[in-house]
């Protein structure tokens, strides 16, 4: 199984941010994944829209459960993955890489360094 | 603590998430849901069902006992038979859905695990009320139960058992012996798919696993254990009810669409409210539901038409097979022909629907 990224910050409700320059992209990990089983959608926001920091911006769906999505950082939603529409197994697959959700531009790049170090999310979700 | 069966180390050797079901640790997956679908409906699956109760009846009055507490006319059925039915209580709402076979001496109930202890209260306290002379034993724990499904099954399984499971019809069982090994197989199942559903007792189940499925880990094996998550998917394109979801006690078995298992000129608990719905006619039923969309329906979900409630989801999920979104709902009986457009409210978005007849998927006969 894939470890968390240890240069990505994460939210105890599973999904992790990545900051280059003012941008955060956001997923989620693969123990949310794993845990969700195969993902038939992903609900994300559109571009431009404004998301703000502790709220959901979303849904993941599985055959079995569905969960909302909330994102760590504030700011304006810059792009989506339009690849989860047609492909949203590729987040069970490739849940750090090709099965990113959406790209924040965010008004406080600092604001990331408040989330969990890859550490931390794993001790906080008994990992 | 969370009970086992004796498949437990075979979970565990092969991978299982492990989940708390009706108080039972088991499999939710081995591999992933949606893999161990298709391989069910393409091949072949095995399913450990140990969970589930096993009630065996005998003794004088246990043909007129059951008689008393079963929807269904168990009279005629003959030894080697199983039958689909419903336990009710007085008001006619569904205790649980059972299957109940005859066998040569007694008749085995099979249950769902969730149920298990209240219907041996229901049964218990029936029993006292009416004063009849019969045994009934809790067999859930001494013996196991898997259940393997899929279009490959019977003629992989018949080549390892020494039974003529080819000419055992549906709804069959037998019992046979395999290695000094009482061993009943019913030709029954919870998918959709043809198959058996096998008893055998706790303490040889370890190898018997071994070798009713043979090499189940190669990647080209005909058999392959499923969990409890295909398992749901499976039944619900299947159009099968669950209990918990599509029957519970506030729900009669006619407005569930299973009159076929009631035989309304009997009398049992509950009858006599049954045949009061089944004159009126039911006020709902349980319809299909196809979604525009991939968005999943689930339980609860209030269904409209035209502005109005017209019902409510049971169960929903994104069918493997058929590649739709589906769900089965109670929908009031004005608004539940085929074809109806409906929209369901998915936390706040209005999602076109459609009744469509149960069920979803059938296989190529």
């Amino acid at each position: 199984m894939t470890s968390p990224p240890t240069n990505y910050r994460y939210l105890e409700t599973h999904e992790w941010h990545d900051l280059q320059g003012d941008t955060v992209t956001i997923g989620i990990t693969q123990i949310a994944a794993d845990e969700l089983t195969d993902i038939t959608y992903v609900s994300l926001p559109k571009v431009g829209q404004k998301v703000e920091a502790n709220k959901r911006f979303g849904e993941i769906e599985s055959v079995k459960a569905t969960s909302d999505l909330y994102t760590g950082v504030s700011g304006t939603v810059a792009a989506v993955n339009g690849d989860l529409a047609s492909n949203p197994g590729v987040v069970n697959r490739d849940p750090y890489k090709a099965g990113w959700m959406i790209k924040v531009k965010v008004t406080d790049p600092g604001q990331v360094n408040k989330l969990l170090s890859s550490e931390e999310y794993l001790k906080k979700t008994g990992h | 603590m969370l009970k086992r069966t004796p498949f437990y180390d075979f979970h565990v050797a092969m991978g299982a998430k492990l989940v708390d079901f009706a108080g039972w640790e088991m499999p939710i997956m081995y591999r992933g849901i949606i893999d161990e679908h298709e391989q069910t409906r393409r091949s072949g699956s095995m399913f450990d069902v140990s969970h589930m109760g096993r009630l065996q009846f005998s003794g004088k009055d246990a043909t007129a006992f059951l008689n008393r507490v079963l929807t269904r006319n168990v009279g005629g059925q003959k030894v080697g038979q199983s039958r689909y039915s419903l336990v009710c209580n007085e008001a006619g709402g569904v205790m649980d859905d059972i299957i109940i076979s005859r066998d040569v001496k007694s008749w085995i109930m099979v249950c769902n695990a969730s149920n298990r202890d209240k219907l041996v209260k229901h049964f218990g306290d029936a029993r006292r009320q009416s004063g009849m002379d019969f045994d009934m034993a809790d067999q859930t724990e001494s013996t196991g139960m898997v259940a393997i499904q899929g279009p490959k099954v019977i003629e992989r399984v018949g080549d390892i058992l020494p039974l003529d499971i080819r000419s055992l019809r549906r709804y069959q069982f037998e019992t046979g012996s395999l290695m000094l090994t009482k061993f009943t197989v019913f030709r029954s199942g919870y998918t959709g798919e043809d198959g058996v559903e096998v008893v055998i007792p706790a303490k040889v189940a370890g190898m018997a696993i071994k070798m009713l499925a043979g090499k189940m880990d190669k990647p080209d094996a005909t058999i392959k254990p499923a969990g409890l998550g295909a398992r749901d998917t499976l039944r619900l394109e299947a159009g099968m009810p669950l209990y918990g979801h599509e029957l519970n006690e506030q729900t009669d078995p006619l407005s569930a669409g299973l009159a076929w298992a009631v035989d309304l000129n009997k009398d049992f608990i509950g009858a006599v409210p049954l045949r009061k719905i089944a004159q009126d006619g039911p006020r709902r039923k349980l319809v299909g539901l196809e979604l525009e969309g991939r968005r999943i329906a689930r339980q609860g979900t209030p269904v409209f038409r035209d502005g109005r409630t017209v019902g409510d989801v049971t169960s929903g999920t994104f069918g493997p097979t058929v590649q739709k979104s589906i769900a089965m709902a109670f929908i009031d009986a004005a608004d539940a022909a085929e074809g109806t457009a409906v929209t369901v409210d998915l936390k706040g978005t209005m999602n076109p629907a459609k009744v469509v007849k149960l069920p979803f998927y059938k296989r190529a006969s």
